[in-house]
């Protein structure tokens, strides 16, 4: 489900399957209680949406929590606890992450772009215009995420057929479309590019 | 040169108004509501499924910092009563906290209420409980024989509902039963098909987990409560009479809410916790439910269990039929838990005039989350349970699915219909729209497509399947609550129109269509109203959004309450043009007699007039402004037909879905676009749990299947594009002749599935394989129709 092995030899690049071996860094294994002291707190600097966001906060504050708790910047949504759902998808340095599986401490000195920073000066995103000329999202509740999942997939494949548009946001899960009207939005957006 | 006049919007895709704020994440739902000095709640929950409390030790979790209480369920018990259900059947005691025994993994057990939502969490953590384990109820038909152990004192053999009969010869009141006309159709019979079938347990899932902020006012003895739900107004009531409260005092709001399915219409524990320890502390405190918790604090839905028998002549004509229903509904009665089954039996005639029906239900309690309503809420249950019989029947009599369907069809020209089951249905057109799926199917070509895939050995098979359900929800002799909707639409002194409804949406879409309704009936564009809903305090009455109700219900009183103001605005407009007001033409935010649109009065000017009456006009009040209850007089009755091509991998027994055929009759559409995102929603939901998805719970009551890791929801890669399709048969039971569409499509999606899946795999011999179709399941038959 993860991983699609490639075949020898293969020279398709398709850097959503790439595996990046698995480094615990020292950051994270102090944010994981492992090398720190009680009542620690750490210093973290992150530019979210563009303004850099400097705060202390305790080693195992998620991600997701520090921008809707600390930022206000509650269009990052959490929807389970598994990192199955991608309600909570944002955008880190460029590529698509799960905020509530990573710490904050974990993404200092990296760039973030979360759904409210999606609109530039008063323009939607054309992946925003498109799940609103589409019906792309019900409740909305899986919205931000979806369209940053988006936003990732047409960064690296600006012409994607339907079936990888269906790969592209499998990572993401949404209980009222039934996605089809999702696939719409993200053909509309591909389409004004 | 004349303006051109506004077009009409209802029955157009009109882009949705709620969603430029969703789509730039500045939307605000429970999780995003903030209160100065708000405390968070965390649970304590039950790991066993059955036990009785030995010992609950709370004093680390005490004395941690930031903690303000913990609550145990005694302590709890002292200024909380038992939780309220709304069925009339006889209930055990059921408290938010439980006092001594647990009777499912995940029920609470204590509460802590601190700082911030992961000292709260750690503070739960910190508790310890020791339970003295009970063995555990999992299997109905073991548990109604008492087995292994009786989980509640009062109700013997576990029957929460003893076998309750319905159909024909039975009295409405059940008082007799006569079962001359069933036992006649069974000993006459040339056919007879008897199968056991589960519709199996479902997890409801909104992407937004359930919550809540519950704010005690003390200088002011008012609460205000935020609440993920369907029902602002039923929450309310329940809150302010479970906490001694008047209604005046208590303020509900439904912001921004993430779904539903009917899983957000019951008032949970959690909620009646937050505001009792809210109101006891004097503070506001929030609760947000983690995934893991929905899985076991969120109703689950479905888990009915059916031995069907269907009595027919060997022409394929239906006599009489039989369901046995056994619904496994849990360790407790929560709100409507106990009526879902009887809509399974309500729904028994489906779409077929079957001279004798006899259904009987019988509820039964066991160690697991309680079930209630879920999208379909009964009738995805006895849709499936009857399209299985009839693909059995078929089957039987090598007849073509559809063509055994067409034969038992209530006629068109036999509407309004009694049923054998004691609905009324409205209106119906079942062949017009079994017509339509088999015309966009291309039914013969797509058999000779199976025929050819199965010639070259692949396992395709087709399924089809009609439904019908009970939806606009409903008279008020069928809800507790009562079943009107209710509206209020005021021009405001700038002309802009505000208007309220009860039917509060959670994805749905109102403000859009409830929009669209009034741009039309008043002449004025879109973006001249606002639709305001979820809020008690805003809208004065309503009831809320389920049972597809949003529209037919809910979109009348709306209708009702703006030809009332338009009356008014008629009288005030003649009077300031000295005009008839039959004469007045309400057309591009203008009113102006017939004819001469250049000398009206804008809505500005009228309302200004209105609100600043000099002279008031005899036998007016001022002001623009009025309301409507809307009572109907039955429910609707939406229908239509489903069409799956299913392949099924020889090697690995996995399916997947080609092809989805529906066609829908919901009555008339407001809004098109809207509907179709409706029935996708439904489709994706039914073709869940025909295909992958599975509440599973082991022997000891464990729930295996306790996040999304183990539950598989549907993703986008396991749809083909769905082609829709509809037919209209307004109904008679409401001035629009909407029906509803929530739901239709969790109906027939599911049997058609289900059905094109036996079709595929109809080598080996199988006639019926019970949900959801786990590869391992189909490749065993696969493995053993080879042997």
């Amino acid at each position: 489900m993860f991983f699609r092995p490639r075949a020898a030899g293969s020279k398709e690049q398709d850097p959503a399957y790439e595996i990046t071996p698995l480094v615990v860094s020292a950051r994270t294994k102090y944010a994981m209680g492992l090398t720190r002291k009680d009542n620690d707190m750490v210093q973290v600097s992150i530019t979210v949406n563009g303004k850099v966001r400097k705060a202390h906060v305790e080693p195992r504050l998620l991600l997701a929590h520090f921008l809707r708790e600390q930022l206000n910047l509650t269009g990052t949504h959490i929807g389970c606890d598994t990192s199955q759902c991608g309600a909570c998808t944002v955008l880190i340095d460029g590529r698509s992450a799960k905020s509530c599986t990573l710490f904050a401490a974990q993404a200092d000195g990296s760039q973030i772009t979360t759904i409210e920073g999606l609109a530039k000066d008063g323009q939607l995103h054309p992946l925003q215009e498109g799940f609103w000329e589409e019906h792309g999202l019900q409740c909305g509740y899986c919205t931000p995420g979806m369209i940053l999942s988006a936003a990732n997939l047409l960064s690296e494949n600006p012409k994607p057929t339907e079936e990888q548009i269906r790969e592209g946001i499998s990572g993401n899960f949404c209980r009222c479309t039934g996605y089809q009207h999702i696939v719409n939005a993200v053909q509309y957006a591909a389409g004004k590019r | 040169m004349s303006t051109p006049v506004l077009p009409k919007l209802v029955g157009q895709r009109v882009k949705r108004r709620e969603d430029p704020r969703l789509i730039q994440g500045l939307g605000t739902y429970v999780d995003d509501v903030k209160i100065v000095g708000m405390q968070h709640m965390a649970f304590k929950r039950s790991d066993v499924a059955h036990g009785r409390i030995v010992s609950i030790d709370v004093s680390v979790a005490q004395a941690m910092d930031g903690v303000e209480a913990v609550f145990t369920g005694k302590q709890i018990a002292e200024f909380l009563a038992p939780m309220p259900i709304g069925t009339p059947f006889p209930s055990p005691a059921h408290h938010a906290i439980a006092l001594d025994v647990v009777r499912f993994t995940g029920e609470p057990v204590a509460v802590v209420v601190a700082a911030d939502r992961y000292v709260a969490r750690d503070a739960a953590d910190a508790i310890v409980v020791s339970y003295e384990t009970l063995p555990a109820v999992i299997d109905t038909e073991v548990a109604m024989t008492g087995k292994p152990v009786q989980i509640h004192k009062d109700f013997p053999n576990n029957l929460a509902v003893p076998l309750v009969p319905s159909g024909t010869g039975v009295a409405p009141d059940g008082s007799s039963v006569d079962d001359t006309a069933i036992n006649k159709a069974f000993a006459d019979a040339e056919v007879v098909i008897s199968q056991r079938m589960l519709n199996h347990r479902l997890a409801p899932s909104a992407m937004e987990p359930r919550g809540v902020v519950a704010h005690y006012e003390p200088g002011k003895g008012t609460m205000t409560i935020w609440s993920s739900t369907q029902n602002p107004h039923i929450l309310r009531t329940m809150i302010a009479a479970m906490n001694g409260m008047g209604q005046d005092q208590v303020r509900a709001i439904a912001p921004e809410v993430g779904g539903g399915f009917g899983a957000k219409i019951n008032i949970y524990a959690e909620e009646y916790v937050a505001a009792a320890v809210a109101k006891k502390l004097g503070i506001a405190v929030k609760w947000i439910e983690d995934r893991s918790e929905a899985f076991v604090a969120t109703i689950h839905g479905r888990d009915i269990l059916c031995y069907l028998d269907l009595a027919a002549k060997r022409d394929g004509t239906v006599t009489g039929l039989k369901m046995r229903l056994i619904a496994d509904i849990g360790a407790y009665n929560m709100l409507l838990t106990a009526a879902i089954p009887t809509l399974t039996m309500l729904m028994a005639n489906a779409t077929y005039n079957i001279p004798a029906i006899r259904a009987t239900l019988t509820e039964v309690f066991t160690n697991k989350t309680p079930t209630d309503a879920y999208r379909g809420a009964g009738r995805p249950e006895a849709t499936y349970f009857v399209e299985r019989g009839m693909d059995l029947l078929a089957r039987e009599l090598k007849m073509d699915p559809a063509e055994v369907r067409r034969k038992n069809f209530i006629p068109k020209d036999k509407f309004p219909f009694q049923t054998q089951m004691g609905a009324v249905y409205d209106s119906g057109d079942y062949e017009k729209a079994l017509d339509l799926a088999l015309k966009n199917a291309n039914w013969p070509a797509l058999k000779k497509e199976r025929d050819a895939a199965k010639a070259q050995g692949r396992l395709v098979g087709l399924g089809l399947a009609m439904y019908v359900e009970v939806c606009g929800i409903g008279p008020s002799a069928s809800l507790p609550t009562g079943g009107w909707e209710h509206s209020q639409v005021t021009i405001e002194r700038d002309g802009r129109i505000s208007a309220t409804t009860g039917a509060s949406p959670h994805g749905q879409g109102n403000e859009t269509t409830f929009a669209q309704m009034l741009a039309d009936q008043f002449g004025v564009p879109l973006e001249h109203v606002t639709i305001l809903h979820g809020d008690t305090s805003v809208v004065k009455q309503g009831i809320g959004t389920f049972g597809s109700r949003s529209q037919a219900v809910g979109g009348t009183a709306l209708h009702m309450a703006g030809t009332k103001v338009k009356a008014k605005m008629a009288k005030f407009a003649a009077a300031l043009m000295e005009a008839n007001e039959e004469d007045l033409v309400f057309e591009n935010g203008k009113i102006f007699v017939k004819g001469a649109p250049a000398t009206g009065k804008t809505f500005a000017d009228v309302a200004g007039y209105a609100y600043i009456p000099v002279p008031l006009p005899p036998g007016l009040e001022p002001g623009l402004s009025d309301e409507a209850f809307f009572e109907p007089t039955n429910n609707t009755y939406p229908f239509g037909c489903h069409i799956s091509m299913v392949e099924v991998d020889r090697d690995t027994g996995e399916p997947r879905l080609l092809k989805l055929v529906a066609v829908d009759d919901a009555g008339n559409l407001i809004n098109p676009l809207i509907v179709e995102g409706q029935i996708h929603g439904g489709l994706a939901q039914g073709i869940g749990q025909a295909l992958i998805e599975e509440v599973v719970y082991n022997s000891d009551g464990q729930l295996v299947t306790g996040s999304f890791m183990d539950y598989a929801l549907p993703r986008a890669t396991d749809f083909p594009r769905f082609e829709l399709d509809n037919t209209v048969t307004p109904t008679p039971v409401n001035p629009l002749g909407a029906k509803g569409c929530g739901e239709a499509g969790t109906l027939g999606s599911t049997p058609s599935i289900v059905g094109a899946t036996v079709d595929a795999l109809s080598e080996f011999g199988v006639k019926h394989i019970d949900m959801m179709l786990r590869p391992e399941k189909l490749w065993r038959i696969i493995q053993g129709g080879k042997a």
